[in-house]
């Protein structure tokens, strides 16, 4: 599986998860799991209207994503909106409907958008995709801190003079941005499973901010590559490996930390009871 | 003015057999669709709404695979979905949207695996485009009495639990004070909208029964002062832009010399859409300054969490 024409998916899907990893830690951070979802599925009918037009893809998942990420900042009001963000989603998606219905595309392009290819990442894709990664991730480096900042305590942040609609949009670009890059790979229908579980995982496991995200990219990166070696092998699509792994990392970091939870009370429950012994009362 | 009914109206839209059922489906979509969504945007479930179309798609994608139609996919992956994020705790507010965004991936996995296995056994032709895009123009006859039964099932669930649910919606300390069973009635909303969101599923696609279900509400919520009003302007709405939708693809089939039609999904959407935004001019939102009941849903609408 390690063959010429695995090696781009391979590399894609390493650069793709690392990039899930950091903006998916600020994606659940600020519960913005629908966002998440929205922007690349609205970027799939970019990608279709660009077929149609005969231009790349990748322009227009670009130009459709970044739409979507506009969208969905300036008419929702006070950061995000549960009903803005449905609403402008399927408009793109009706939108990529029409398109479709224009075209004499055959199912496998409908299939390959929205669930993902992975051998057909070519490799001139590959620089393209290794810029706006290294975009995104120069981004979320250079505004880390407004972005923690109105994610954690947002009335603080804002007392300091971050204006919060602002940092909103900026992430919702970058987040426009990582689906661009991603799509191709894992499709428009996943991508947000791998900013989702790994990071959720990651942050059962841990409070720590630094931590929390490099165990997000290093479950992101595991998961990513369990899912191509399992789709290499047994046929079926990546896409599916992805949303089960995602959801059994999730699962894991969840019943982690009720075990963790049960084992505090436990622990607490035992100490009380020695407190007690020592200073001779019941406990 | 014949001429004009014909310029409006494609040729053979009123005989049409196939506008008929369109029409008929769509209409009890439509307003299965409106009431459930108000209840949905007033407790900001709308990405558990949405969540449960892809789920549904999965299921519709399934049944295909084992030679069903997709309906009972629909309905039976929708519920099977409501449970299990009502299980994994959707209804708190902490770490929901977590929950259903890993249900919602699992399920769009499950879709990925079954469309491919439908594709390579051969059966399912176009199968990927009628599960997520509808086929409102094809659907048998013999559904509408499915549709209209499950659909009259999901609002008289709705309207069994309308008081304790906007209870519990609205002041949901007060109802767990007065001992409202506010999980059970929780769980029991959830299993509504699942139905309504399968039933959309086949007449607009699993993608876009979002639009119907979220659409029409939120707009009215926008513009309404109370409950009830909401839930007639919803419907109104919904309906309005369903038929529309069906008439304008229809005619479209003629614009143009390339006979190709435009999906009815695609007006749909686009008048819901258009509507929405229309709500948010000035002059449309003056209403919603006054009750009660929609300033706490204007309220959830801006914050994105249930009130």
């Amino acid at each position: 599986m390690f063959a010429g024409f695995m090696i781009n998916a391979w590399v894609t899907a390493t650069i793709v998860a690392v990039v899930a990893g950091v903006v998916g830690y600020f994606v659940v951070l600020r519960g913005e799991a629908f966002p998440a979802h929205a922007i690349p599925k609205g970027a799939f009918a970019g990608a279709a209207g660009a077929a149609l037009l005969g231009i790349s893809t990748l322009i227009g998942l670009a130009v459709f994503s970044l739409l979507g990420a506009l969208a969905i900042g300036t008419l929702g009001r006070r950061g995000r909106n549960d009903v803005v963000t449905a609403l402008t989603l399927v408009m793109m998606l009706a939108l990529g409907a029409a398109f479709l219905s224009r075209t004499t595309q055959y199912e496998p392009e409908i299939y390959s958008l929205l669930f993902g290819e992975i051998l057909g990442v070519s490799a001139s894709q590959i620089l393209p995709i290794t810029v706006l990664a290294a975009v995104c991730l120069a981004a979320v480096a250079a505004f880390y801190r407004p972005l923690t900042l109105t994610s954690v305590v947002p009335e603080i942040a804002e007392a300091r003079g971050i204006r919060g609609r602002r940092v909103e949009i900026a992430f919702l670009i970058v987040l426009a941005l990582a689906t661009t890059m991603t799509v191709p790979v894992t499709g428009a229908l996943l991508i947000f499973s791998l900013m989702i579980g790994p990071p959720a995982a990651a942050r059962s496991l841990t409070s720590r901010p630094g931590l929390a995200m490099i165990l997000s990219v290093a479950i992101a990166l595991v998961t990513v590559w369990a899912a191509i070696a399992a789709s290499y092998l047994y046929n079926w699509p990546v896409g599916f490996f992805v949303g089960a792994l995602a959801a059994l990392s999730y699962g894991t970091g969840r019943a982690w930390a009720a075990w963790r939870r049960t084992r505090a009370r436990a622990l607490s429950g035992r100490d009380s009871q020695l407190i007690a012994q020592a200073t001779g009362r019941a406990g | 003015m014949h001429q004009l009914s014909t310029a409006v109206f494609g040729p053979g839209f009123f005989t049409s057999p196939q506008v008929h059922v369109a029409a008929s489906i769509g209409a009890i979509v439509a307003v299965v669709s409106a009431v459930t969504g108000v209840f949905t945007v007033m407790r900001g479930q709308s990405f558990a709404g949405h969540a449960l179309g892809d789920v549904s798609a999965a299921g519709g994608s399934g049944a295909l695979l084992l030679g069903l139609t997709p309906l009972p996919g629909f309905v039976g992956a929708g519920i099977a979905g409501a449970g299990v994020m009502d299980m994994i705790g959707v209804q708190r507010l902490r770490g929901r949207d977590l929950a259903t965004g890993i249900v919602l991936g699992a399920a769009i996995g499950l879709s990925a695996l079954f469309l491919y296995l439908g594709a390579t056994s051969g059966s399912a032709t176009g199968a990927t485009q009628q599960i997520l895009f509808g086929s409102i123009f094809t659907i048998p006859p013999g559904t509408v009495a499915a549709v209209a039964i499950l659909g009259a099932l999901a609002l008289a669930c709705i309207g069994a639990v309308a008081r304790p649910l906007l209870l519990a919606t609205l002041s949901p300390d007060i109802a767990a004070a007065r001992g409202a069973p506010v999980r059970l009635v929780g769980l029991l909303f959830m299993l509504a909208l699942a139905v309504s969101v399968a039933l959309s599923a086949l007449a607009i696609g699993a993608i876009l029964s979002t639009a119907l279900l979220i659409g029409p509400a939120a707009a009215a919520l926008r513009v309404t002062t109370t409950v009830p009003r909401a839930l007639v302007t919803a419907c109104l709405t919904g309906v309005a832009a369903t038929w529309l939708g069906i008439l304008l693809s229809y005619d479209s089939y003629y614009w143009g010399a390339g006979h190709q039609a435009l999906p009815v999904s695609f007006f749909i959407v686009a008048i819901i859409f258009v509507t929405y935004l229309a709500t948010g001019l000035p002059g449309a939102r003056a209403a919603r300054r006054r009750a009660p009941a929609t300033t706490a849903a204007a309220a959830a609408d801006q914050d994105g969490i249930a009130a």
